[in-house]
């Protein structure tokens, strides 16, 4: 045999079988080092200051005040409620795009139950009611795909996607009915004076309670996911459709249930963001949360308490660039552009996690 | 009569924006790759192809409009193309995940597009002032024989551009040996790998040319859509996902694309001419092109009829070691 007739490729790629946990956190460690290099030569050729200046900056608009803190703990929470309400339906390996939606008719429903029960029933039972209703919302804006998915297997990405537009004329549509005062084209804070509806402050902070809900609903579906019978079904059709049918498992009827709880707690969120944080609703009551939340599922690899970590990332870039456009003279949308250069990375970095690299005539690279 | 005829010339001016989306998202999923990037790469193109002609107006004393055009479309082209390498890149060679990667792209574009858009703005001396006249002139030239006729008075050349396209791609996924090739990759790619087809290479391909014709849809709706200013409103945005939609809407067929873009444009604008409409049912009346789009997706896979059905491996990504 003549060796140099057989033609070796100079690197090719191996998967890995296993890899240490440190090593993959090293990874996207160095992944995330290298974003931000990346961010800040990017930074210091549109403004020309020094980036260690601007990542202060940064750290002073997240957390400089109690004020900004809890405002980074708020969206922090948000981002988070839906990243644990995508989690079951990814995991199932059901593309819900479509959490958008599920937000603005979780809100939709919030404020209808606001504006027309809230002058005549007591706060609690306007959150209890408003809380069920967003809930309803969601899990119906989830349910319609969820259906034509498991009878005909129309594609749920798409679907989705599609529902989330329809919930955005919804809401134009309510806004426009809802308007107050007439000819602003919005519906202004709802319930100002009496704050009927409204999250009331617990232990004397306005977003305590949002928080509390977050945490708790964090815990439940990693619960939910890991230890429970309708969990493992979850896995199983994610992992094998096939394979669920074999062993049993009505594959249907665990698509709806599961878009069902995924579209719910979405709704939930939009309860939340009505309800708890900016009492009033319009098109921008999600804010792309609902697609950022999506990239939160994924790094996080589905497990709730891995989002927290990933959530507070991204808000603290988020505020932080808001911080840096506020005091250079920038427009917001460069936090838009920080962030997607740092999931680039991140995104890229899994990579050699999953694989590793073979070198020519070279023993094999790590 | 004068009614329709204006609702006609609006339908195409927005069916064009995205028909081009749509080519370009074909020719991409045609290998395989479902990008959720085109509302990015749309922005991307037509940011580029804005400040291309903007530096351009703003250099020369007196701009000459088809150069501003020449510079415009080669920005658009070199920034859509690049975002489709930057997506190739990370789907293709890195593996990672298609709709993560497709939705940060559209994340990372809408950010660089406003965040620039935004900067011109000022460098023009405040908000919506960005204004290149003369470029946008030469886009929204009727071409001298067509404007005599009422339908064709008030469209400029890309509109024929995005048609001619349309059944250039159609040609090449149905006629050629290379579009069969590709499909072969976009339907299974092992086996395509087996019989000897560069998978890696033809992914590439389709997807950053597929980028490039996506991103002249942006172009088109900064040049002439909104007549070469920009307005920060998530417009391109919307239009993206709509020609996300469309692809579904043609059944990944682009000849159908270019009646189904129209049609869309239709039912857009439908709302501004239907009289004793209040503004609430107006928002009501925006919703008929998803609804539609929903209701062929529903209809495509009930009938489960196999030249209706997306491309086999759609959205998976391909190792060879893996099997």
């Amino acid at each position: 045999m003549n060796k140099s007739a057989v033609k070796v490729p100079l690197v090719r790629i191996v998967k890995r079988d296993t890899i240490a946990v440190w090593r993959s956190w090293l990874v996207r460690l160095i992944g995330l080092v290298l974003a931000l290099a990346v961010s800040a030569i990017v930074i210091y050729a549109i403004v020309h200051i020094n980036p260690l200046k601007v990542y202060s900056a940064m750290f002073e608009g997240n957390f400089g005040t109690e004020k900004r803190f809890w405002v980074t703990l708020r969206d922090m929470m948000m981002l988070l409620c839906i990243g644990v309400g995508l989690a079951p339906a990814f995991k199932m390996r059901f593309w819900n795009i479509g959490a958008e939606g599920q937000i603005l008719v979780g809100g939709i429903a919030t404020a209808g139950v606001m504006i027309y029960l809230g002058k005549s029933l007591p706060t609690w039972e306007l959150l209890l009611i408003s809380l069920v209703a967003s809930c309803a919302a969601g899990a119906l804006w989830g349910f319609i795909p969820a259906l034509f998915k498991a009878r005909y297997g129309t594609n749920e990405t798409l679907f989705t996607l599609m529902m989330n537009y329809v919930a955005i004329q919804l809401t134009s549509y309510f806004v426009a009915v809802w308007e107050n005062p007439f000819g602003s084209n919005t519906v202004g804070i709802i319930n100002q004076q009496t704050k009927a509806g409204w999250f009331p402050a617990v232990f004397g902070q306005q977003y305590m309670m949002t928080l509390i809900i977050v945490m708790v609903l964090t815990a439940l579906m990693f619960i939910y996911l890991r230890y429970s019978k309708q969990g493992y079904e979850i896995a199983v059709v994610g992992e094998s459709e096939r394979t669920a049918r074999y062993v049993g498992i009505n594959v249907k009827s665990v698509v709806i249930r599961t878009m069902m709880i995924s579209g719910a707690i979405c709704g939930l969120s939009g309860y939340i963001a009505v309800a708890g944080a900016s009492h009033t609703i319009s098109t921008s009551t999600a804010g792309g949360n609902g697609f950022t939340a999506i990239i939160v599922a994924w790094l996080a690899k589905f497990n709730t308490f891995m989002m927290i970590f990933v959530a507070a990332l991204l808000v603290f870039l988020e505020k932080g660039a808001i911080q840096i456009a506020s005091q250079y003279n920038l427009n917001d949308f460069a936090s838009k552009m920080i962030t997607g250069i740092i999931l680039f990375f991140i995104l890229g970095s899994e990579f050699f996690t999953n694989y590793r690299l073979v070198f020519r005539n070279r023993k094999e690279a790590r | 009569m004068a009614q329709i005829l204006s609702l006609l010339q609006a339908a195409i001016v927005f069916g064009t924006v995205i028909l081009f989306g749509s080519v370009g998202e074909i020719l991409t999923e045609k290998s395989g790759n479902l990008n959720l990037g085109v509302p990015g790469i749309m922005y991307l193109g037509g940011i580029a192809g804005l400040a291309g002609s903007f530096m351009y107006e703003t250099a020369a004393e007196v701009p000459v409009p088809w150069v501003g055009m020449v510079i415009a479309l080669a920005c658009a082209l070199a920034a859509s193309l690049l975002a489709g390498l930057i997506y190739s890149f990370l789907t293709i060679t890195l593996r990672a995940n298609q709709n993560v990667t497709g939705l940060t792209l559209t994340i990372f574009g809408g950010g660089v597009a406003n965040f620039f858009g935004g900067a011109l703005n000022n460098m023009a001396g405040g908000v919506g002032q960005i204004s290149v006249a003369a470029t946008s002139s030469a886009y929204r030239a009727t071409l001298p024989f067509l404007s005599s006729i009422d339908v064709f008075s008030a469209l400029g050349f890309m509109v024929y551009l995005a048609i001619i396209l349309a059944f250039l791609v159609s040609w090449f996924l149905n006629k050629s040996r290379k579009g069969l090739n590709l499909r072969a990759v976009g339907e299974n790619p092992a086996t395509a790998d087996a019989a000897g087809i560069n998978v890696t290479k033809y992914k590439y391909f389709a997807t950053c040319i597929g980028a490039a014709i996506t991103g002249l849809g942006g172009l088109y709706y900064v040049m002439d859509y909104i007549k070469g200013t920009w307005a920060i409103d998530g417009g391109i945005e919307k239009l993206g996902w709509l020609a996300v939609a469309l692809v579904i809407f043609a059944r990944w067929k682009p000849k159908h694309a270019i009646w189904g873009s129209y049609l869309f444009g239709v039912l857009f604008w439908l709302f501004f001419y239907i009289p004793g409409l209040t503004r609430s049912s107006q928002e009501l009346f925006k919703m008929l092109p998803y609804l539609v789009t929903i209701v062929v997706l529903i209809i495509v896979s009930m009938r489960r009829k196999r030249e209706n059905r997306p491309p086999e491996s759609l959205g998976l990504p391909y190792f060879r070691e893996d099997r």
